[in-house]
C-alpha cells in the first residue's frame, strides 16, 4: 500500500488530468468526487419526494403516478437519501476532506484504498440507477426490503429490480468498508505532533466513531442482503416461509421473515447514528466558532459520542415492536431506546449552553447549525414517544413516524450538511458563497421543513396510515386530512425548489464569488491554518503543523486575538524552543 | 515501516492496524452469519447435514498452509520465497478441496435449496472461500512485488501481514467447521 502520507517535504502531486482529477489518490479530490456524486443522486432523491407529494396532495391528478410507480418512488427515495446521499456524503465526502486536514496529516493512511472506495461507491450508484432500466423497474418493496413481499410476485420490481438493488447495496458496503478502515486508521495513527485524541475537533470524533459503527453494522446488512439474494435467485428458504402467491403455492418453506428484520435493523438503527454523529460534530464546531466561545463540556461531548455509538447497537428491535416479540424483549429495547436519549440530550444542552452568552454571528453556516439543533431536538423528542411500546404500536404505521424520522435524521442531517457546506466552501474553493442567497436558502428551507413535517404529526394522530397510495373510501380519515395534505405538498414543492438557490449559489460562487481569506471565520482548527487556500497536494507545504492546544480556544482571556489556532504558540510557550 | 511524523495511538504500522480492523469486520460478518444459522436452526424444518468427509482433509491442508506461511515468516529474512509459495499452493488446494466437498454433497443429493442446513453450508463455505481467494491474491501480489524488487523491510512486513490474515482465516474456518459438525 503506497503511503503518500509518510513522505515529507513539499509534495508534488500527480500532474496528468486522469491521475489528478479522475483516478486521484488525494483525499481532497476523492472528497469532492464523493460529495458531487452524492449530491447528484440526492437531487434525484429530492425530485422523487416531489412525486410522492404530488400523489398524496393531489391524488389522481397525475397520470404518470401509478401505484407501482408510487411504491418504487418511495422505496428509492428512502434508499437514496439514507444510504447513497447521507452516508456517502458525511463519511466519504466530509470525512475524507476533514480527517487529514483537521488532524494535521498529509493524506489518508491508504490513499490507494481510498480511491478504490470512491470507485466502488460510484459503481454502486451506477448499478442503483440501472434498476430504472431493467424489466419491471426498480424494487417497490419499501426501503427496508422486507421479505417475503420484496421478492414475491405482485410487488413492483420483485423480478430484476430487487436483484439490482441488493447488488448495489453489497457493492456500497464494500466501498464503505474500505473507506471506514481508512478513516479509523488515519485518525488513530496519522495525527500531527501534539494532536492528542482529546484535542481533536468534534467533527473528527463524530466521523471517527461513525466509521467504527459503520464497520460493525454494515456486515449484518451484507449477510442479510446476500441471503435474500439467494432466496430470490436460487430459491433457498432463509427468510421465505411457505407462501401462496397469486393463488399458487411457492416452493419456499419454513424460512423466517423476522430473521431478516433483525439483520436489517441491527444495521438499520446504528445507520441512524452513522449519519447523526458526523452531523453532531459539524454542528458543534460551527456553533463554537460563530458563538466565539469554547464548546461547552468538550469531554462530555466526546463521551456522549462514544456512548451513543455503543448504545446504538442495543436498540434495533424498537423498529420491530409490531412484528411481535416477547414482552420482556420489548421492555428491554424500549429501555435502551430511552437510555440513548441521555447522552443525546447532553449534547443538545451543551450546544445551547455554548450559545448562551456567546457573541453570536448569525452568518449562514451558523443559521443552519442552529436549524440543525432545532430540527434534531423536535424530531428527537417524538422519538421518546415512539420508544415506548404502547405508544409505538398505534403510531408506527402512521405519518407520525414519517414526521419523526424525517426531522431527526433526514432534515437535521441535511441542515448540518448545509452548515458544513457554507462553513467550509471558502477553504475548499478559495471563494466565499453569497451570504444573501445563503440566508434566503436558509429561511425558506427552515420554515419549509416545519410547514412540511409538523402537520404530519397531526395526521399521524388522526391515524392516517403511511405507505398508502390513495385514501379513497378510508372512512375514519376526516376530509380535513386531504386539505392538510395539499398544504404539505405545496410546502414540499417550495422547500425543494429552494434547494436550487443553493445549487446556483455553489455554481456561481466557484467562479464569481468573493475571494476568501485563508481563515475567513477566524476559526481555530487546523484546516484553516494551511499555507494555501485551497490546500495543495500534501496539505501542509514543507512542514507538518505542531499542535499546542485544543480546538476551542475562543475568547481566551489575555490572548492577542479572540481565537488561538491549534498550532499557535503563546509567547510563554516559545522561549523553551528558542533556547535549544 | 515509516508511518509518519504523527502521533500513533498504537505502536503499529498503519497497514497492521488496517488489517486488524479488517479482521474485526470479517469477524462481525461471520458472527452475523452464525447468529442467522443458529436462529434458522431453531425452526422446525431444519435437518442436520452429513458433513462430507473431505472437509477433514481440507482442514488439514489449511492448517499445513498456515504452518508453511508461519515458517516462511521466520525464514523471510533470507528472502526465502519457498514457504510463501508452498503455503499459497496449499491454500489453493484447500479452495479446490472445498469445491470437491460441494461435489460430494451434491452427489448425496443435497443441493443449495434442499434444506436450510445445506443452503447455509454452501453460503458459509463460499463466503469463507472468497476471503481465502482474496488472501491468495494478496500472496501473489506480495510475491510479485518481491520479484520486482521491493525493499526487504517492506517484503518482511507484507509477509507478516499476509500470515496474520491466513491464521485468522484458519481460525474462522475452525469455528465454522465446528459449528457445522456440532449441529
Amino acid at each position: 500500500m503506497a503511503q503518500a502520507a509518510s513522505i515529507g517535504g513539499e509534495q508534488h502531486g500527480p500532474q496528468g488530468f486522469w491521475t489528478k482529477y479522475v483516478f486521484s489518490q488525494d483525499h481532497k479530490i476523492i472528497a469532492m468526487q464523493y460529495s458531487s456524486t452524492a449530491i447528484l443522486v440526492g437531487v434525484l432523491g429530492m425530485v422523487m419526494s416531489w412525486v410522492i407529494r404530488l400523489q398524496l396532495g393531489f391524488p389522481g391528478q397525475f397520470d404518470f403516478i401509478s401505484p407501482s410507480t408510487y411504491y418504487q418512488t418511495i422505496t428509492l427515495h428512502g434508499m437514496i437519501m439514507v444510504v447513497y446521499l447521507l452516508t456517502a456524503l458525511l463519511l466519504g465526502g466530509f470525512g475524507n476532506y476533514f480527517i487529514p486536514l483537521m488532524i494535521g496529516a498529509r493524506d489518508m493512511a491508504f490513499p490507494y484504498l481510498n480511491m478504490l472506495s470512491y470507485w466502488f461507491y460510484f459503481l454502486s450508484v451506477i448499478v442503483l440507477l440501472a434498476s430504472f432500466f431493467v424489466p419491471g423497474g426498480p424494487t417497490g418493496a419499501g426501503w427496508t426490503l422486507y421479505p417475503p413481499q420484496s421478492i414475491t410476485a405482485g410487488t413492483p420490481g420483485s423480478g430484476m429490480g430487487i436483484l439490482v438493488m441488493l447488488t448495489s447495496l453489497v457493492i456500497f458496503i464494500v466501498a464503505t468498508t474500505m473507506g471506514g478502515l481508512n478513516y479509523i486508521t488515519t485518525v488513530l495513527q496519522l495525527r500531527a505532533k501534539g494532536m492528542t485524541l482529546m484535542r481533536m475537533p468534534l467533527t473528527v470524533w463524530g466521523v471517527f466513531v461513525a466509521s467504527i459503527i459503520a464497520l460493525l453494522a454494515f456486515p449484518a446488512l451484507f449477510v442479510g442482503g446476500v441471503m435474500l439474494l439467494l432466496d430470490r435467485v436460487v430459491g433457498s428458504s432463509f427468510f421465505m416461509p411457505a407462501v401462496v402467491s397469486l393463488g399458487q403455492q411457492l416452493d419456499y418453506k419454513g424460512g423466517s421473515p423476522l430473521l431478516f428484520q433483525h439483520l436489517f435493523w441491527y444495521f438499520g438503527h446504528p445507520e441512524v447514528y452513522i449519519v447523526a454523529l458526523p452531523a453532531f460534530g459539524l454542528a458543534s464546531d460551527i456553533i463554537s466558532c460563530h458563538a466565539r466561545k469554547p464548546i461547552f463540556g468538550y469531554r462530555m461531548m466526546v463521551w456522549a459520542i462514544v456512548a451513543i455509538g455503543g448504545i446504538s447497537f442495543t436498540v434495533w428491535a424498537h423498529h420491530m415492536f409490531v412484528s411481535g416479540m416477547n414482552p420482556y424483549f420489548g421492555f428491554f429495547f424500549a429501555s435502551t431506546t430511552l437510555v440513548i436519549a441521555i447522552p443525546t440530550a447532553i449534547k443538545v444542552y451543551n450546544w445551547v449552553l455554548t450559545l448562551w452568552g456567546g457573541s453570536i454571528r448569525l452568518v449562514t453556516p451558523m443559521l443552519f447549525a442552529i436549524g440543525f439543533v432545532s430540527t434534531f431536538l423536535v424530531g428527537g423528542l417524538t422519538g421518546l414517544f415512539l420508544g415506548n411500546v404502547v405508544v409505538d404500536i398505534p403510531l408506527t404505521d402512521t405519518y407520525f413516524v414519517i414526521a419523526h424520522f424525517h426531522l431527526v435524521m433526514g432534515v437535521s442531517a441535511i441542515m448540518a450538511i448545509f452548515a458544513g457546506i457554507y462553513q467550509w466552501f471558502p477553504k475548499i474553493t478559495g471563494r466565499m458563497l453569497s451570504e444573501g442567497l445563503g440566508r434566503l436558502h436558509f429561511w425558506v428551507t427552515f420554515i419549509g421543513v416545519y410547514a412540511l413535517f409538523f402537520p404530519m404529526h397531526y395526521l399521524g394522530f388522526l391515524g392516517v396510515p403511511r405507505r398508502y397510495f390513495a385514501y379513497e373510501g378510508v372512512n375514519f380519515i376526516p376530509p380535513s386530512a386531504a386539505g392538510l395534505n395539499v398544504f404539505i405538498s405545496v410546502a414540499a414543492l417550495v422547500t425543494g425548489a429552494a434547494q436550487l438557490v443553493l445549487l446556483f449559489n455553489l455554481a456561481w460562487s466557484v467562479f464569481k464569488g468573493k475571494k476568501a481569506e485563508d481563515n475567513p471565520w477566524q476559526a481555530t482548527t487546523l484546516e484553516w491554518q494551511t499555507p494555501h487556500t485551497p490546500p495543495r497536494h500534501g496539505n501542509w507545504g514543507a512542514e507538518l503543523p505542531v499542535v499546542n492546544r485544543w480546538a476551542y480556544d475562543y475568547s481566551v482571556p489575555g490572548a492577542p486575538q479572540d481565537y488561538l489556532p491549534q498550532n499557535y504558540e503563546t509567547p510563554a510557550e516559545q522561549p523553551q524552543r528558542a533556547s535549544t | 515501516m515509516n508511518v509518519s511524523a504523527g502521533w500513533g495511538a498504537f505502536r503499529l504500522s498503519a497497514s497492521k492496524l488496517g488489517l486488524w480492523l479488517f479482521m474485526a469486520v470479517v469477524t462481525i460478518l461471520f458472527s452475523a452469519l452464525i447468529s442467522a444459522y443458529v436462529v434458522r436452526m431453531g425452526l422446525p424444518d431444519w435437518r442436520a447435514l452429513p458433513e462430507p468427509g473431505v472437509l477433514w482433509f481440507n482442514t488439514a491442508l489449511l492448517v499445513l498452509s498456515s504452518v508453511a506461511l508461519q515458517w516462511s515468516r521466520g525464514q523471510s529474512a533470507l528472502h526465502e520465497l519457498r514457504g510463501v509459495w508452498v503455503g499459497a499452493l496449499l491454500g489453493l488446494l484447500f479452495v479446490l478441496g472445498q469445491f470437491w466437498a460441494w461435489a460430494q454433497l451434491y452427489a448425496l443429493g443435497y443441493f443449495v435449496t434442499s434444506n436450510p442446513s445445506s443452503s447455509f453450508f454452501y453460503l458459509i463455505t463460499a463466503l469463507h472461500g472468497l476471503h481465502l481467494v482474496g488472501g491468495l491474491g494478496a500472496w501473489v501480489w506480495v510475491g510479485v512485488r518481491a520479484k520486482s524488487g521491493s525493499s526487504k523491510d517492506r517484503f518482511l512486513a507484507n509477509v507478516a501481514l499476509c500470515t496474520t490474515y491466513w491464521h485468522f482465516l484458519l481460525l474462522v474456518w475452525l469455528v465454522l467447521f465446528a459449528l457445522m459438525l456440532l449441529t
